[in-house]
């Protein structure tokens, strides 16, 4: 346990003294290359890593930096420091400029127009009098910090590391926060997420503009560290490479940058001196190297190098259970809830066809606060599908649906998810690599309200405890207080089906939407829940339930909608639909 | 700029605009059966290119060398996979010989015949028949065993391919670029306007080829195999139709159609060992024009690529890849708000 905190801490200590030490000025440089890289292929770690995003023109936002410093430290001689908050914000909007474009459309994009943008930059970059054209900027200012000269390698060493070492605290702080959850939401869980409120467009951008900016910094320290710019670093091939690093590091970790950046710098520059003599002729032979590797790591390590590092090190220094310090945490803000006997929600005559398919055909029903009303049907009469219009995950061919007196259909599922529905899902939806307790907490998005520079920072631990304070609440709630710190992955379906029921409780919902949340669970376990699911309406809650266990929902609901073929059957109590001869013909078949 | 220059810029355009379109053709085709962004496409085109100047100069161009090492890397690794599977000896050597006797056969042809200095024809034909079996080779070396994987990963993977097939242009064919002459010397004057015998060799192939596209996706049974498993993939395998053999067909083919369309410009410009990725990319701005699923619409793009570049050239020629480039900014803006459009999980 010591270890843990003494290595990182050991790692820090030599990685400041180095320059002291008699290291050959080689080396400092490489280094100084090196933290120069995983700037930039941190940036990456967070877009494509955890945003399952991806940019090939991150050697573009490098140039950027590098550029705007470049001219106005030697045209205007403007200070350095100036000119890199200039180029944070021209880098911002291009970056934003880019990801207004490509994001609202699927993730490949993105990438293609990276690639395109990249092209035009350095093609602009190599025929512009005022940035010397091939030939680039010469006789760039070293850099001054309180006064002391940075003209050194091994003194700007230390401003080098420095970022970058805040970089990765900065982007580890931010994955483990509110924007960071939802962050970690995009790769693969975004209708969940926007069911849980959170604009998933709005966090692929913040990432990209982050990545973006991450370069940028990395440019401009390039460019007073080398006091000379061209765009040949700045290139397409450079922007791949950046990838490269990330992907070799391990693309899904934040030390994962720095490792693929090492690697691949050292590897690098062997292969440029090794293959031209091989084969008799100077070129940038490396890539052929670089590209066939990173075809195989793809193939048999697409996590990259990071995880077999820390399962080998995991063996003696198991990583800590996150402290649990959020007890006396004051309780989030909770909404005002309808009166019971309150028109809850009005489902007119919603209808969805698909092409030809009328998959729901004006179906109409009303919810009442306090009400458990359950949705039944054979498999394929379009429950699922009526609860994907109720919750805005679909949208509606025609009709209407109104909740505590406001319209919302059309609405998108966030907008509804903030009115105060909240739904889970017939096939589970969560981040597996996170914790059931982090799960559960996503939950808690709209009661909160940290951003991501709040994140980085971190200036958001006191509403973060709450927010595991509510989280492990609800846990406790449905009874799973004792697995909140074990990966949602790992669990079996059952307890994953209760955890998204506590999740959902914990937006503080005034409706609960259930999909089908005793399918596969056990006959003890479907007990537990309809305990969890009573005890709930007798605080009050208000619970639309879809289900296929008819001792489950006849035990339960106050009364039962039966669809068949995308029709409303009947609708009455439990005993009314038990003597129902239409439902037993739609369930049964009937008798000829 | 007067009417004779605007006409002899938009012959121009239409002609490099044809040739965008082939690759666009191309890369709209090997998305839609694959969901792979062929970025290595403009590869073929300089190979194709370049060879065709080895064969020219009587040289044997070290591509048919690659082939056979990709054909012998394929057949090793197939023999492995198959022996791991359990399969029968004799059934999966014959399976495994098979598949590489054509690429084997191509290569000997290929060295007997470099040396004889062909009329240029046959040249023509030995090219293609040297770079077109590179496509399923590379699909199998390359994005087989990741045919599930994500957008995102098969992207990746294709600047990885990208990058080691330029790396290898550079190898084959050293820095110096190649320009091959004209497969048609004829001229015809229209007034000012000068048609030479390429133009409309290069015209009239693009119009072929689209054609020949058309009635193959339409009319044959092959092609209506590809499109149903364009449209989904589970479902096509569940009827039979091999997602791999579907995947090596459209690499065959965008094989082949880089592979002509390397022929079809390298008399109109010189060709380097790495001038094929610009002009890939600029087939890619013509098919993110199409969204990537329209052949028809990623024809109009390249059309409108071609032009704009022809254009730009004239009023500002240092600046014209800048230009086309950035191209695909409004075409982005455009069709993220026609079709906006959430990437399903």
């Amino acid at each position: 346990m010591q270890a843990r905190k003494f290595l990182p801490l050991a790692g820090a200590a030599l990685l400041f003294a180095l320059p002291v030490l008699p290291v050959p000025e080689f080396w400092i440089t490489q280094l100084n290359y090196i933290g120069l890289f995983a700037l930039v292929s941190l940036g990456l770690v967070l877009l494509t890593g955890v945003g399952g995003l991806t940019s090939f023109g991150q050697a573009a936002f490098v140039g950027l930096g590098a550029y705007t410093t470049a001219v106005m430290s030697t045209s205007y001689a403007a200070s350095p420091w100036l000119a890199l908050l200039v180029g944070l914000v021209i880098t911002g909007v291009v970056a934003l400029v880019l990801a207004l474009l490509t994001l609202r459309m699927s993730g490949h994009y993105l990438p293609l127009a990276t690639i395109a943008w990249a092209l035009s930059l350095n093609f602009s970059m190599a025929n512009m009098d005022f940035l010397g054209k091939y030939d680039g900027i010469q006789g760039l200012p070293p850099l001054h910090f309180l006064g002391i000269s940075l003209q050194d390698g091994r003194a700007i060493y230390y401003l080098i590391w420095v970022i970058a070492i805040l970089a990765a605290i900065g982007v580890r702080n931010l994955l483990d926060s509110r924007p960071g959850r939802a962050i970690r939401s995009l790769n693969g869980a975004t209708t969940m997420a926007e069911a849980m409120g959170v604009s998933t467009f709005r966090y692929k951008v913040v990432i990209f503009v982050i990545a973006a900016l991450l370069a940028s910094v990395s440019g401009w320290l390039f460019a007073h560290f080398q006091r000379t710019v061209n765009p040949s670093p700045f290139a397409l091939k450079m922007g791949i490479e950046y990838l490269f690093m990330a992907v070799v590091g391990g693309v899904g970790t934040v030390w994962g940058a720095f490792i693929g950046a090492g690697m691949v710098k050292i590897i690098e520059d062997q292969l440029k001196v090794v293959l031209p003599a091989l084969l008799g002729s100077n070129g940038n032979f490396e890539i052929i190297v670089l590209g066939i590797v990173l075809v195989l790591m793809l193939m048999y390590a697409p996590k990259g190098l990071w995880p077999y590092m820390t399962a080998f090190f995991g063996r003696w220094w198991p990583a800590p259970a996150r402290a649990r310090d959020w007890a006396g945490a004051e309780p989030l803000a909770a909404r005002d809830k309808p009166q019971p006997g309150e028109l809850l929600l009005e489902v007119d005559k919603v209808r969805k066809q698909f092409g030809g398919l009328v998959a729901v055909n004006d179906v109409s029903f009303q919810i009442r606060a306090g009400e458990i009303i359950g949705l039944i049907g054979p498999n394929g009469a379009g429950k699922s599908t009526t609860f994907n219009l109720i919750s805005g995950v679909l949208s509606l061919t025609s009709g209407a649906v109104s909740f505590r007196g406001q319209a919302v259909g059309g609405l998108a599922s966030r907008e509804i998810a903030r009115r105060g529905m909240s739904r889970t899902f017939q096939h589970v939806k969560m981040i597996a690599d996170m914790t059931v307790l982090e799960n559960v907490a996503l939950g808690g998005y709209l009661r909160s309200h940290n951003g991501a520079a709040r994140a980085m920072l971190r200036l958001d631990r006191e509403e973060e405890k709450r927010l595991f304070a509510e989280a492990e609440r609800q846990l406790q709630r449905i009874g799973m207080g004792d697995k909140m710190f074990e990966l949602a992955g790992n669990l079996a379906l059952g307890p994953q089906r209760l955890m998204e029921i506590a999740r959902a409780l914990c937006t503080d919902p005034a409706l609960l939407l259930l999909d089908e949340p005793a399918a596969g669970l056990r006959h003890k376990e479907k007990q537990a829940l309809a305990e969890v699911l009573r005890q709930l309406k007798s605080e009050g809650m208000s619970i639309l339930l879809v289900e296929h266990d008819m001792e489950f929902v006849m035990g339960l609901t106050d009364r039962i909608v039966v669809m068949e073929f995308g029709t409303k059957l009947i609708e009455g109590t439990p005993a009314e639909v038990q003597a129902s001869p239409a439902v037993r013909a739609a369930y049964l078949g009937t008798e000829h | 700029m007067d009417f004779t220059i605007a006409s002899i810029l938009a012959l121009d355009g239409v002609t490099n605009g044809a040739i965008y379109a082939l690759l666009a053709l191309s890369l709209v085709l090997v998305f839609a059966v694959t969901r792979i962004i062929f970025i290595p496409q403009g590869e073929y085109v300089a190979f194709a290119a370049l060879t065709m100047a080895g064969l020219q100069l009587g040289q044997t161009p070290l591509t048919i060398w690659f082939l056979l090492a990709m054909a012998l890397g394929v057949a090793v690794l197939d023999l492995w996979a198959g022996w791991r599977a359990g399969r029968a000896p004799a059934a999966l050597l014959r399976e495994v010989g098979l598949a590489a006797a054509l690429p084997v056969a191509i290569a000997l042809v290929g060295l007997w015949a470099a040396p004889l200095k062909l009329p240029l024809f046959l040249q023509a034909l030995l090219t293609l028949a040297i770079v077109t079996p590179m496509g399923p080779l590379v699909y199998r070396l390359a994005y087989q065993s990741l045919a599930d994987a994500s957008v995102l990963v098969l992207l990746i993977v294709s600047v990885g391919v990208h990058f080691a097939l330029t790396g290898l242009g550079l190898v084959f064919f050293g820095a110096e670029g190649s320009r091959n002459p004209s497969f048609w010397d004829a001229s015809f004057s229209f007034g000012p306007l000068a048609l030479s015998g390429q133009t409309v060799i290069i015209i009239g192939a693009s119009i072929a080829l689209i054609v020949l596209l058309w009635l193959f996706f339409e009319k044959s049974l092959y092609g209506k195999a590809l499109r149903a498993t364009a449209v989904n993939r589970l479902g096509a395998r569940l009827m039979g139709i091999s997602s791999t053999a579907a995947g090596k067909l459209s690499f065959t083919m965008a094989a082949f159609i880089g592979a002509l369309s390397g022929l079809l410009i390298s008399p109109t410009t010189t060709i380097f060992y790495d001038s094929g990725f610009l002009i890939g990319l600029k087939g890619f701005v013509a098919a993110v024009f199409a969204g990537l699923s329209s052949y028809p619409l990623a024809a109009v793009g390249a059309l409108l690529v071609g032009l704009l570049e022809s254009f730009s050239s004239f009023w500002a020629s240092a600046f014209k890849e800048v230009i086309v480039f950035t191209f695909i900014l409004p075409v982005l803006l455009w069709r993220s708000l026609r079709d906006p459009h959430q990437d399903e999980e």
